[in-house]
């Protein structure tokens, strides 16, 4: 079996293995968001920030998924360290997210804004221990891993006809593919799913699974319902509507083509939820890009495959984010964004295996450590999704 | 290049991959069709007429359902073809009370 696939990467004390090798320095709350972004500009390309807008003033559900959502990042095998900086009087409590990368074996320490007197301190405090970690970690070598090891996020967005007729079904082929070796890949937004479930349903591994599925497609429509809303305003989008797509079961139908055709459904987890399971995964998360990617990665993405029809630069701030469209004018336009061009399947009849091929070997190349473009533009978007009001 | 694009068998609409004028006669695989409307490119096209309340198919699956009748050759959009789905506007049911701030 000398002739799997494989990819160089980072072997965590944990086991799981990373892509990538970064200082993470999290903050507990909004509060404590810029401090963050501060000390991470002290080495960009080495520690980088997670600021977001939650941590305080949340109850339920959203406490919980912004926890959880934090302690998922502070263990994500693309990390390497972890700083945590409190405020001081906040609801996310700062030990349990350093205990989360305790666990996974990372060096982990915690600074808050309110002991250290302030700003500045806290600032230079920081620097200095993310500093300290960048070096440490530095000295970690990539070794030969498996293919089954990733976790390959998919995701579209800017979508247009071009989306569901090359890009869309090239990555479901990478996907199969990377299922066939043993891998998983992760399907999220589950308003893109409605009209199409009956498609993903078919396919789960047990009929509970199929279950949750629609019970899940149902609850985001029932959201509309109780709304007493027309999901139309914002599915499809104003673009995809210009773009020639005209509903939502259109948008669905082309977007759960990036699940593939064969692989099995295996599980239905929460947003940010670990994905455990080798084969495919359905993630509750929103439709909105940088909070589904931010979910996916959470769950234990290392690398995120986005197709786009119309050109997006969304990144991510630990896992790399490749671009791939099938619309040739984006492709040019939107050069500087674009990771990968697929549009010969539709101007010059270029099979879909062939673009298949090119896409399963840039994610290897991807994460043996090639920067993607959104990497060298310092795309780092991060946002928690939320379902309530703010107390 | 095909200038239009049928997913599946049982569709009763095409995806034009260039910008399609009215009088143009499409061979679509055997199904021919002269369009009606300027169709521009990813836009979609009928293939067939389609009565108003049939579905719209393409993929394979229904895509919504056709609001007035669509001649074969016209463009299908927003205009004529409808979302079957989250359509919380015409839910008969409690309305949240979140919808209709009093603010």
């Amino acid at each position: 079996m000398s002739e799997r696939p494989q990819f160089l990467g980072y072997l965590r004390p944990d086991g799981r293995i990373g892509v990538r090798n970064y200082v993470l320095v999290v903050p507990t709350v909004i509060c404590a968001s810029v401090v963050c972004e501060r000390i991470a500009a002290a080495s960009p390309d080495e520690i980088v920030a997670l600021p977001h807008l939650a941590g305080c003033g949340q109850i339920g559900p959203d406490r919980g998924m912004t926890q959880d959502t934090l302690i998922a990042y502070c263990g994500h095998p693309n990390v390497g360290a972890v700083l945590v900086v409190a405020l001081g009087c906040e609801q996310i409590i700062a030990q349990e997210l350093a205990e989360a990368a305790r666990r996974a074996g990372k060096p982990t320490e915690i600074v808050a804004i309110q002991a250290l007197g302030g700003t500045p301190a806290t600032i230079a405090r920081g620097i200095e221990i993310a500093t300290a970690f960048a070096n440490e970690i530095g000295r970690a070598e990539r070794v030969p891993c498996d293919i089954a090891t990733l976790v390959l996020s998919l995701k579209c967005g800017g979508s247009d006809y071009t989306s569901g007729l090359a890009a869309n079904p090239a990555l479901g082929r990478v996907a199969d593919r990377l299922v066939a070796l043993g891998g998983a890949a992760v399907l999220g937004e589950v308003a893109e799913i409605m009209g199409a479930e009956h498609l993903l349903a078919a396919r789960a591994a047990r009929p509970a699974v199929a279950a949750q599925l629609i019970r899940l497609v149902d609850r985001v429509e029932a959201e509309a319902f109780a709304l007493g809303l027309d999901i139309r305003g914002t599915q499809p989008s104003p673009g995809n509507i210009r773009g020639g797509l005209t509903t939502i079961e259109e948008k669905s139908l082309g977007a759960v083509h990036k699940g593939g055709e064969q692989s099995t459904l295996e599980e239905v987890v929460p947003y940010a939820g670990r994905v455990t399971r080798p084969g495919l995964t359905v993630m509750d998360t929103p439709g909105l890009d940088v909070e589904s990617v931010t979910g996916m990665v959470g769950g234990g993405a290392q690398v995120v495959v986005f197709t786009t029809g119309l050109g997006t630069p969304t990144g991510n701030p630990v896992a790399p984010v490749i671009k791939i469209t099938g619309n040739a004018q984006t492709a040019r336009r939107m050069a500087d964004n674009t990771d990968l061009d697929v549009s010969a399947v539709l101007t010059a009849s270029q099979d879909l295996d062939e673009a298949a091929t090119r896409l399963f070997d840039e994610v290897l190349a991807v994460c043996s450590g090639k920067r993607v473009a959104a990497e060298r533009l310092g795309h780092r978007e991060f946002a928690i999704h939320r379902r309530n009001p703010t107390i | 290049m095909n200038s239009a694009l049928v997913i599946s068998g049982r569709d009763n609409v095409a995806t034009a991959l260039e910008m399609l004028e009215p009088g143009r006669a499409l061979d679509l695989g055997g199904r021919h069709v002269v369009v009606r409307d300027r169709i521009p490119p990813g836009h979609k096209v009928a293939i067939e007429s389609i009565a108003s309340g049939q579905a719209v198919l393409k993929y394979g699956s229904a895509i919504g359902t056709a609001v007035s009748d669509i001649a074969a050759g016209a463009h299908v959009h927003v205009h004529n073809l409808a979302s079957s789905r989250g359509r919380g506007d015409l839910h008969q049911g409690p309305v949240h009370p979140l919808a209709e701030p009093d603010v």
